[in-house]
């Protein structure tokens, strides 16, 4: 039986983990090999590294630290952060990453996405998706939401984009709920249960986890493969094993 | 283990970095080459591989190291796309493979509960004695990312549950792959390269 993946992700900027609420206000939690080595002694399924500078400053993520990571731990990662090419692409997976996942460059020039599948294969090619409700009540995309000042809003309707990744060949989604992360007030469950009905792929939940209640909801309830979080994690608010002995017990499959 | 001359065959696989690093954490210290002869001496061959058949087999054909492997008598191991590449021929592109292994790789039938790409953890069966499953604990998780398998068959070791039992490790002679990427499976993966590397 396929277990259900439980993915910290660590935010980086200039080589240091952070975390910030809404995206804001950052502030550094650790260092980027001591924190995978922890999540991995912990249990971490996989690990997600977001360098949030990389997109909006137009630079990709320098391959010092993956490199890093790649030689500690023992389970697969997934680097994201102005991968704009399928050359930069390549130097983050020759590094060590497992897969790499795009989000503001393949908003810029969607063809990326089937560029990469096509070098690399779809299983290594994820879309990140930031994606945030509108008055109209359409969940719209963002693009470039690591920098507040430099984030745009898109007319692009985030459902159709799911649909279009996949089209193009993004073998796994991350949807990224921006009106919940980092409040801890849950996963988004309208919206991820309205992008799960259109995602044949592995569709990753994150923003909003804050309790072990809200990680059952989303693969019970909602049916995501996996569950991305960040700050419950950082601050020991939730620990990874607590939270697979919890899943367990209410008939969730994990990797024990 | 340190004794051992582990060679990874440089045919552009973008995980070779990955099984070298776990190699390492095993104290062994492989050699990354495209050379025939360099290849040819090695006491294990590691045929590591991210991406599709088609173009998997083209390196291997520019690299000129197709007759090259198939004439391997030493262990060799097949890891991901590796693995794939070891059978007589592949969906993917409609390749014909290196056909050191008896077998077919075919697309992973999706349905709602089984989504294409197989990516995560997932337990392995055993299906037959061998000594790559020495101390494997049961049940064993190890991680796959695949969208075309090998169906279970005469070469299967262990197979993986997956709407259908597809291959996970296999041996055929000096021959063996692995589905899933060992050198992403944490401890369990650890010890089934490790009992590749065993006598």
């Amino acid at each position: 039986m396929l277990t259900r993946r439980i993915i910290p992700c660590l935010d980086v900027r200039d080589g240091k983990v952070v975390k910030g609420v809404r995206f804001r206000d950052l502030v550094v939690v650790g260092d980027i090999v001591d924190l995978a080595l922890r999540y991995r002694d912990e249990g971490a399924d996989e690990l997600v590294f977001y360098d949030i500078t990389a997109s909006p400053e137009g630079r990709s993520v320098d391959r010092d630290w993956v490199e890093r990571v790649a030689r500690a731990i023992d389970v697969p990662f997934c680097v994201a952060g102005g991968i704009r090419d399928v050359e930069s692409a390549r130097r983050i997976l020759h590094a060590g990453a497992d897969k790499i996942s795009v989000n503001s460059p393949a908003l810029e020039r969607p063809e990326l996405v089937n560029e990469l599948a096509a070098a690399f294969g779809v299983q290594c090619v994820v879309v990140g998706i930031d994606s945030l409700l509108e008055a109209d009540g359409e969940w719209r995309v963002r693009q470039y939401s690591g920098d507040p000042d430099k984030m745009r809003a898109l007319p692009r309707r985030t459902l159709d984009w799911v649909v279009e990744v996949q089209q193009r060949g993004a073998g796994e989604i991350v949807l990224n709920c921006m009106d919940t992360d980092g409040v801890r007030s849950g996963y988004d469950q309208d919206q991820l249960h309205a992008v799960r009905a259109l995602c044949a792929v592995p569709l990753v939940a994150s923003g909003g986890a804050g309790t072990l209640e809200h990680f059952r909801a989303a693969f019970v309830e909602l049916d995501v493969d996996g569950a991305l979080a960040a700050s419950v994690f950082h601050s020991g608010a939730i620990r990874i094993p607590e939270l697979k002995t919890f899943l367990a017990a209410n008939g969730v499959e994990i990797r024990p | 283990m340190s004794a051992r001359d582990v060679v990874l065959v440089d045919a552009g696989g973008t995980n070779i970095g990955s099984v070298r690093y776990a190699l390492e954490r095993l104290g062994v210290d492989a050699r990354i080459s495209g050379d025939a002869g360099r290849i040819r001496r090695a006491s294990h061959v590691i045929l590591p591989g991210v991406g599709a058949a088609g173009p998997g087999m083209a390196r291997l054909h520019k690299a000129g190291l197709v007759d090259l492997i198939r004439g391997l008598e030493q262990p060799v191991l097949g890891v991901c796309l590796g693995m794939q590449l070891l059978f007589d021929h592949s969906e993917e592109g409609d390749t014909a493979c290196l056909g050191v292994i008896p077998g077919q790789v075919r697309r992973i039938e999706s349905d709602p509960q089984h989504r294409v790409p197989h990516m995560g953890w997932n337990a392995l069966r055993r299906v037959r004695e061998d000594r790559l499953l020495d101390a494997i604990p049961g049940p064993a998780f190890v991680y796959f990312v695949h969208s075309y398998a090998v169906p279970e068959g005469e070469s299967t070791v262990a197979s993986v549950d997956y709407g259908s039992p597809l291959s996970a490790i296999v041996r055929h002679r000096n021959f063996c792959g692995m589905q899933f990427h060992p050198e992403r499976s944490a401890s369990v993966g650890a010890l089934l390269l490790k009992n590749f590397l065993c006598p």
